[in-house]
Formats: C-alpha cells, structure tokens, sequence
C-alpha cells in the first residue's frame, strides 16, 4: 500500500487554517483556563500531521 | 495497571529510539531515459525539457507551502548562477493546482531560473514524486542519473557534487 | 492552589506538545499574549511571551515566560474567606531535537506563587510514518509539586504527577485530517485546597445558618483516563470545519464529555475568522455534596465546585491579520490576534451561598466568564 496522498496534493493540509495548533501559546492559554475550572483533563490538541515535506 | 503502562511506555520508546537510528536513503543513482515535458512557465512561454537537451538540467519539484522547498530555492538560485556558462541549468518545477501562492511567492522571492507550472500534476506522475520536494538531475545526453528526496541544509553540498560531475562528462 | 497543580502539569506537557510536529523541527518565532479571564468574580489576567529559535538544522530550542495577576472574589472565596490578590509566575525551558524522521522534545516547566511551587518534566517523542501521512507521538510528563498554607507557614505538602500520552494523527485525505489522543494521568500526596471546607447540616438553635464548615478531605490518590478524537477538514474555496470529543473518567467518578466545533474562514489574503463552540459535560466526584448530612459523614469530602456536576458552555470568535507574508529578512511573517471566548458555568449541584436561606435549598449556582486573548506573532 503506498501513501495515498502524494506530497504534491498536499496543499490544502499543508495550509495553517488546517493546524490543529496554529497558535500554540493562545491555545496553551485556554487550556489552561479550562484545566483550572473544569474535572477533566488530558487528552488536548493533539500533535503532528506534517506538510508532506520531507 | 500504572506498571504496565510504564512497562508499555518502555518498549515502544526503545522501539521508536531503534528507528531513529536507522538511516533513510533520500537519494539514489540511476541511469534512464527521462521522460519529456512541456510546461507553461512563469514567463508566459511554453518550455520543453527536450529543448535543454546538450545542457545538464536539474529538475527541482517544488511548492510554495513547503517550508525546505522556500529554504531550498536561493542555494539553487546560487547554483545556477554558478554552473549556467558551463551548460548547467535548474528548471524548476512547481506542483501546485492553483498557481496564485506560487506566483505571489517567486514576486517576492525572485529566482534567475525558469520556473514551471505543473499545475495537472501530470510531471509529478511521470517522475513520480513521492517526496516534496525531490530534485532529478539530467545528464547532458537526456538521461536521469540523480534523484533527491526531501531537503535538509547540507544537502546542497551533494547537488553540486553531482552537477559537477554531470559537466564534466 | 491545589487545583493548580495538574493545571500546570498540563501546561507543562501542552507547553511540549503544541510546538511539535515531526519530520521538520517547529519554526522560529516569537509570540506576546496579553490574557484575560473575567468571571465569576475573579479577574485574571496578565501576559505570555515565547521565543523559539533554531541553533542547528537538528536542534530548536525555546523559552516562555507567563504571568497570573490574580484578583479573586470568587463565590468560594467571598462564602469562606476574603478576597485577595495574588501573582503566579510560570517560566519554562524546552528542547527539539530532529533526526530523519524522528523529534524528541524536552521541557522543564516552574511555576511560583506564594502558595504553590510545580516543576514539571517532560519528554516526547514523534514519527513521521507512512510517507509522513502518519505521525505517533508518545511523552512523559512528571511534576513534583509542594503546597503551601499562606495562613500557615509550617504547612507543607507534596504533590507528585505522573502523565503519560499517546496520540496519532493521520491525513485521511487531501482534504481530512485526524488525530486521536489517549492519556493518562495519576496524582500521589496532598490532592485537595488547604483553604477549602466542605460544610454539613446541624439543627443547633445555636448556629443560625442551619450548617458548619470543616475542611476538605480528599483520597491521596487520583488516576484518570482521556481519550479524544479530533478531525480537521478543508472546504472549498478555502476554509476549515473542525471538530473533536474527549471522553474523560477517573477514580474519583468524575466522568466527563467535552464537544467542539469550529468554522475557520479566512478573508480576503490578510484575514482569518474563527467561531467556535465548546460544550463540557461533567458528573460529580463520588465525595462530592454540597451540604453533607453530618460532620465528616464520609472519610472523604469535597464541596468544590469543580467537582460537582456541571456543565459549561463556549462560544469564541476570533480574528487574525496578518501583516506581513514571504517577508526576506529578519522577519518573515507577522500576524495581530484577538480572540474572545464567552463561557457559561452552570452547576447543577453547587449551590449559592451568598443568598441566605434553608440549607440545602440555596438557588444552584451559575456564572459567566469572558476570556480574552490578545496577540502578536512574528516569524523570523
């Protein structure tokens, strides 16, 4: 099975409005208000997803 | 509980710490024919590889959203200013289906080589580019000799390694 | 605080987790957050600044330094105590170093306030699969905490955090992409607030309110579990849906469910907007009442808020402009911020003690938070 996204379709992932955490210290920040007022957590924005560049 | 987790966290760790120890081939040699194209370029002409048949030619497959394809294209820029007298030139050949970041990106950051717009993708498929970006060198008598996958700073280094031997043939 | 503990912790590991993205170290750049929290009568606010930076092609190396300025006048606060005002100061230090297709990641997060001291740890590793359309992340993170008694200056207690995580993100297709999480997370030593009590019904003619306070006491062991799946997907004419569920369950029972859901649209070159919605569901801890039927009914107690059932509700938007692109030079790419985020709390077994009547019978408890996130990024 090769990858069935050729890094030269990759445009669309590659965009930042596709970045799960295209601002990492505002999104911290909010974490964080949550963390602080709420039981749960764990399990945040998760990590990796690349831009088919190698 | 808590300790096979830690027992789990322990393996996978030295599994994935194997696997930065093995070495991933981002290059390899060959020596085929390389197949013919004709592109519309940043200029507005249409260009064909075959047209720089007698030259070395360096293909570079490129986008404007790839972060070692922008960190890339000045080293390319000098090495084509570099070796162009001696029958040395890079095409270089853009992927994207809309073409506007592209243009948008090469006003900003001129480049002295031509530049393709592969925006069918139909190139892509032809070398098979399967890593962005990839560099293909062609010999002077049409034949694909060098493919490079990927760009990490250092790797120009080899690019001219190859170019000059290329010339020199 | 006590709840600031795993707060922290989270920040911690989040602080490693949210630069890193394998097969390319993260960029260098340099963001300043003006913070505010507005609710529920505290005010917190204050500002965030990050600098990264590359020293080699292998290694990426950055620095944060963030401030609480906390005034508070919470419903806790003022039932039980008096307001205050206090600063908390976090700094933290972070490594990321590339091999192929390899990032490693270590950071060491302090937090300081007069009351409560965190150092976190943490280390992650991630790998780019599968023609980097996969990407396996795993990290470790521990904490070791001490809590203080600002009323009391023998007081001194531990806290250790242990938190291990596991995520996968996987490009589905040109358009899709996906992430799932699963992380666990266990506290060992002095879990609750020395500030807080819990309070139980007396019919004492001589206490009027009908109820006594006696302080929290909770199990000095806590292990909870996580599991989210999020997705991201590009529409046409760009623009991006996305969306996410976490489950969350610990020893405590407390379980919890938290839905997101969000428009990306970006504006002309220069602007993105962004709305979102957050929903958070949770169920009490099984220590947990508002009003116990007797003094230390339980060998454990608990009547903060936090640990009642409750729901809370987001809804945010945001805007960013970017000032500058394909910048040569010293900066590369610039971009002015400004995200607010509207919460509603409300719970559904805490009650108002600020209106005085049968114990037990107060009106249930609810307030609005306002969150702003002020900020400039640039890229250089």
């Amino acid at each position: 099975m090769t990858p069935w996204v050729k890094p030269y379709e990759r445009a669309h992932l590659a965009d930042p409005i596709m970045n799960f955490n295209r601002d990492p210290v505002a999104n911290n920040y909010l974490h964080h208000v949550y963390d602080a007022r709420e039981g749960a957590r764990g399990a945040g924005i998760a990590t990796g997803g690349g831009c088919g560049c190698n | 509980m808590r300790n096979k987790f830690e027992h789990f966290l322990k393996i996978s760790c030295l599994l994935l710490l194997g696997s930065f120890f093995s070495v991933a081939s981002a290059a390899t040699e060959m020596n085929t024919p390389a197949a013919d194209f004709t592109l519309k370029s940043l200029s507005g002409k249409n260009l064909k590889l075959s047209e720089y048949a007698g030259n070395v030619v360096l293909l570079n497959f490129w986008a404007s959203w790839c972060a070692p394809c922008r960190l890339e294209m000045p080293l390319l820029n000098d090495l084509h200013n570099k070796y162009e007298k001696l029958g040395f030139v890079i095409l270089g050949v853009n992927v994207e289906e809309q073409t506007d970041e592209a243009r948008a990106y090469i006003t900003d950051r001129p480049v002295d080589f031509p530049i393709l717009f592969d925006d069918q993708n139909s190139v892509s498929k032809q070398y098979n580019v399967i890593a962005m970006p990839t560099t293909v060198m062609i010999d002077r008598n049409g034949n694909m000799r060098y493919l490079h996958q990927g760009y990490i700073p250092g790797d120009e280094k080899k690019y001219k390694k190859m170019i000059k031997k290329l010339i020199r043939e | 605080m006590a709840a600031t503990n795993r707060i922290l912790f989270t920040l911690g590991l989040l602080f490693i987790n949210s630069v890193t993205n394998a097969a390319v170290l993260p960029e260098d750049r340099a963001d300043l957050l003006y913070h505010s929290y507005d609710g529920g009568g505290a005010e917190i606010s204050g500002p965030s600044l990050l600098v990264r930076k590359k020293f080699s092609e292998n290694l990426s190396a950055s620095v944060n330094h963030y401030v609480d300025n906390v005034s508070s006048a919470s419903i806790d606060v003022i039932t039980t105590a008096s307001p205050y005002t206090e600063e908390r100061e976090e700094n933290s230090l972070s490594f990321d170093y590339l091999n192929e297709k390899t990032l490693m990641s270590l950071g060491y997060t302090q937090s300081d306030e007069s009351d409560f001291e965190a150092s976190t740890f943490s280390f992650n590793i991630s790998q780019d699969f599968f023609g980097d359309l996969t990407t396996l992340s795993m990290g470790y993170a521990q904490g070791d905490n001490i809590v203080r008694n600002n009323t009391d200056p023998n007081f001194v207690r531990d806290v250790l955090t242990r938190n291990y995580r596991l995520s996968l993100s996987q490009v589905i297709t040109r358009d899709l992409l996906m992430a799932f999480a699963v992380e666990t997370m266990t506290d060992e030593g002095y879990l609750n607030n020395p500030y807080r009590s819990v309070r139980y019904s007396v019919s004492d003619p001589n206490v009027p309110l009908g109820f006594l306070y006696q302080p929290e006491v909770y199990p000095n062991t806590r292990t909870s579990h996580a599991i989210a799946l999020r997705g991201r997907y590009y529409l046409p004419h760009r623009a991006a849906l996305h969306g996410g569920y976490r489950f969350f369950t610990d020893t405590w029972g407390i379980n919890a469910h938290t839905f997101e859901l969000g428009y990306t649209l970006p504006y002309k070159q220069d602007y993105i907007f962004e709305l979102t919605y957050r929903f958070y569901d949770q169920t009490k801890a099984d220590f947990y009442n508002d009003l116990f039927n007797q003094q230390s009914e339980f060998i454990f107690l608990a009547r903060d808020k936090e640990m009642s059932t409750f729901t809370t509700q987001t809804l945010g938007l945001g805007v960013s402009y970017e000032f500058k692109k394909n910048g040569a030079g010293l900066l590369k790419r610039g971009s002015l911020n400004f995200n607010y985020d509207f919460i509603l709390f409300d719970y559904q077994d805490f009650r108002d003690l600020t209106v005085n009547t049968t114990p037990g019978e107060e009106p249930l408890y609810s307030f609005n938070a306002g969150v702003i996130r002020l900020f400039a990024s640039i890229w250089f």
